[in-house]
């Protein structure tokens, strides 16, 4: 048992420390590293940094165009390139519709879908939730009939983060309305130029736009952008569900996100004093620093048993609930550092162009708002309650 | 970095746990703890003969060398057993400090006899009144011809009355606070002058009051330099939260296990209560403090030797507050999904419930910790 990182992994944190700190645009760490939401052009351009360099898929094997990377030297990247101020890269290509294609895709459509995931060309977005199918994803009602060498598929999906940028939508949908919930389901891939195909946006209580209603009507759909076989859906929805393991929990960004606490809360004063000093308000913030201590080591044991090629399990669903829990407690204290300057809130009409308060409290109260959402989606916390306590305590 | 073990730690951690499950039933642990001394000799010996107890002795004197990985496991499957040998205090507290500032011939006399299990000591350190600070010392210690005088109180000693050697703190200079200053001394139990109250505590385990008037010890019986024994009464201190942290994730897991097996068979409304959502979130709740818990026992194992003082102390704290939390919520949440049979004295799960409150509060309980924890941290450089 070794806790420290072997001299080989030692030199690859070496070689990606020193390309990220080189490579992140300066005016894109900045906005990063203070917590200022990146816009999409400078997304998109680090994503093409990256894969200029060949790192554009860092959790893809070789053979389809990754570097290759075992589960400890992702989990190393992620460290890196959340301390270099990198932004965070989109999981619906890399993580989600990838890696089944690769799974479960044909060798055309393998061609064809994935070598534009990591090179920016294709950007994808998730069709899962619906209106009437949060939790209960399987009840979801979006059809697809088949009808010659098409599907024609008629539903509304909702939630969708980044639909107004994305490319194509890989969506769950109904095939066989007869069947049992979880068995008439079937993976499908649409391009969103096809006519009948509606984006409305949703505007979050941060006041962004991030996610999406998609409405569909008789969109038609060749059949050769079915992934795998008919009704079989769910089992890739599930096997796409369990596969983004190795940074769920989001530890690096947390560890970024504690330290950007910590600067906050020894620029805020108290009594005079830095608020960082204050023993309650430091007795919270070490409570969440040991917390994500205890996460990390948490996350190298399921990582590492991972490399071992142990079959991963539900302890994902752990990594995620605590992970949430973090994320948001630091989000919480982050705002309350900064007091009632958290609160001035940018409108729609503009406001003051000059930010009120330190600089440093901007955007601290919509980002609380924002985090909110961690524990309800990818699975609400209490859904990855019930995966625990059926799949690991049999209850 | 990986978290697997060695063939010889995979043998010796199933060697333990089998030993405890055989040895330390229900039945044949309610026995043990209502002997006279409340621990089994017999136990001490096969313990002794597994190697177990020699893990924190240097080779040279038929040990293992102060082996933290076999430690942890070893402690993992004490705890899974509740046992109530005096194995923190001797095994893993006295030995560390004896090892750690002893002169060859000190070594030499107690060592081997205490990995043999013919000899035990334990460190008697805290004060009424002292709460966690290790530092806060006030019992004296004049000197008199070339030995030593001591006076002072000693506050819940651990199985002082089955030790032949008490490592007794005392003030040979200082303010009653302060690091420097403090010397320790190995006092026999029967010396004139050393009287003992000794009673049960919370987790059936015994412990003393001590109380030192005008004990005389010899310059012999002073253990390390004088005025100087802070920093190793710290280093095993930190050795023995490591240890105390692996017991607590082994009865952790114990008690989460019984308690999930309860819920399954359990009936209330014509259906086992484990299929209550309102329990099993409860009990996965319970499930991520204990991975979360056995994860910083793993940290606090392998930091405890750490060579940085700073460092070793941030990550044994932080376990310690973990682990604490852990054992009071996993504790109470245990007794409260058995409901009325939890509470019973014939069940376990109260045995494991008491046990979890004595280690929270042992070694400096959860409040000390995170305290001890924002000290070291912000005293540190932040790096990257």
């Amino acid at each position: 048992m070794d806790l420290n990182f072997t001299a080989a992994e030692q030199a690859f944190r070496e070689e990606a420390r020193s390309f990220l700190r080189t490579s992140v645009p300066a005016e894109t760490r900045d906005k990063v590293l203070s917590g200022v939401r990146v816009p999409w052009e400078e997304f998109a351009r680090w994503q093409r940094i990256l894969h200029a360099h060949g790192w554009g898929a860092p959790n893809w094997p070789k053979e389809f165009g990754g570097p290759g990377w075992g589960p400890v030297e992702q989990f190393i990247f992620e460290e890196e390139a959340a301390n270099a101020g990198a932004p965070g890269l989109s999981p619906f290509g890399l993580k989600m519709v990838g890696p089944v294609i690769m799974a479960f895709g044909n060798a055309e459509q393998q061609r064809r879908f994935l070598p534009r995931i990591p090179s920016g060309e294709q950007w994808w977005c998730q069709g899962y939730s619906e209106p009437g199918s949060g939790s209960d994803l399987a009840s979801l009602k979006t059809r697809a009939e088949r009808r010659g060498d098409h599907y024609v598929v008629n539903g509304q999906k909702t939630w969708i983060t980044l639909a107004h940028h994305a490319d194509w939508i890989f969506c769950l949908v109904r095939t066989d309305p007869g069947a049992k919930a979880q068995q008439g389901i079937s993976f499908l891939l649409i391009d969103m130029k096809t006519p009948g195909i509606t984006v409305r946006p949703i505007i979050l209580m941060d006041g962004e736009h991030e996610v999406n209603e998609v409405w569909f009507e008789d969109v038609r759909v060749p059949a050769e952008n079915l992934v795998g076989k008919e009704n079989q859906g769910w089992t890739y929805a599930k096997f796409l569900l369990g596969h983004e393991r190795t940074n769920i929990a989001g530890v690096a960004v947390s560890k970024r996100e504690l330290r950007r606490l910590k600067r906050i809360a020894a620029a805020e004063l108290k009594d005079g004093r830095p608020l960082l000093e204050d023993p309650s308000f430091a007795a919270r913030i070490a409570q969440v620093e040991i917390d994500l201590m205890a996460l990390e080591i948490t996350n190298l044991r399921v990582v590492s048993a991972e490399r071992e090629r142990r079959a991963p399990g539900p302890e994902v669903s752990l990594l995620k609930i605590k992970g949430t829990e973090i994320q948001q407690a630091i989000s919480e204290l982050m705002m309350r550092a900064a007091g009632v300057y958290a609160l001035p809130f940018p409108d729609a009409e503009g406001g003051p162009s000059a930010p009120i308060g330190p600089p440093h409290a901007a955007g601290l109260g919509a980002h609380y708002c924002n985090l909110r959402k961690t524990s309800i989606y990818g699975g609400s916390n209490e859904i990855q309650k019930n995966i625990i306590a059926q799949t690991i305590l049999g209850l | 970095m990986d978290f697997d073990l060695t063939r010889e730690q995979h043998l010796l951690s199933d060697a333990v746990q089998r030993f405890v499950a055989k040895e330390y039933s229900f039945a044949a642990r309610e026995a043990i703890l209502d002997s006279k001394e409340g621990w089994s000799r017999e136990i001490w010996a096969k313990l002794a003969e597994l190697g177990l107890l020699g893990l924190q002795v240097p080779e040279e004197h038929g040990g293992m060398g102060g082996a933290s990985v076999e430690t942890m496991l070893t402690m993992n499957a004490l705890g899974r057993g509740l046992l109530l040998e005096p194995y923190l205090p001797s095994a893993i507290l006295a030995t560390a400090l004896i090892r750690d500032l002893g002169s060859a011939a000190q070594r030499e006399e107690l060592l081997p006899a205490m990995a043999a299990g013919e000899r035990i000591a334990v460190p008697a350190h805290g004060e009424p009144g002292a709460r966690d600070d290790l530092a806060r010392v006030g019992t004296t210690a004049a000197r008199s011809g070339d030995g030593f005088v001591l006076n002072g109180r000693k506050a819940v000693v651990p199985h002082a009355a089955s030790a032949e050697a008490l490592l007794v703190s005392a003030r040979t200079s200082g303010a009653p606070d302060e690091r420097r200053g403090i010397s320790l001394f190995i006092v026999p139990r029967g010396a004139p002058g050393v009287s003992l109250q000794t009673y049960r505590t919370l987790d059936g385990q015994r412990a003393s009051d001590v109380a030192l008037r005008d004990v005389r010890v010899p310059a012999g019986g002073l253990l390390g330099p004088e005025g100087g024994a802070f920093e190793a009464i710290s280093a095993a201190w930190d050795l023995g939260i490591a240890a105390i942290c692996a017991e607590a994730a082994g009865a952790l897991q114990a008690l989460l296990d019984t308690t999930v097996e309860y819920a399954k068979t359990r009936k209330q409304f014509g259906v086992p209560i484990g299929k209550f959502q309102a329990l099993q979130h409860r009990m996965v709740e319970m499930l991520i403090q204990v991975e979360q818990a056995r994860s910083m026992s793993y940290l606090a194992a392998i930091r405890a030797t750490d060579g940085d003082p700073a460092e070793r102390r941030r990550a044994v704290s932080a376990a310690k507050v973990v682990i604490g939390q852990a054992c009071r919520k996993v504790g109470q949440e245990a007794v409260q999904i058995h409901g009325g049979m939890g509470m019973t004295d014939e069940l376990h799960v109260g045995h494991y419930f008491k046990r979890l409150t004595a280690i929270e509060l042992s070694l400096g309980d959860t409040e000390h910790h995170l305290e001890t924890f924002v000290r070291e941290t912000a005293a540190r450089k932040e790096t990257a």
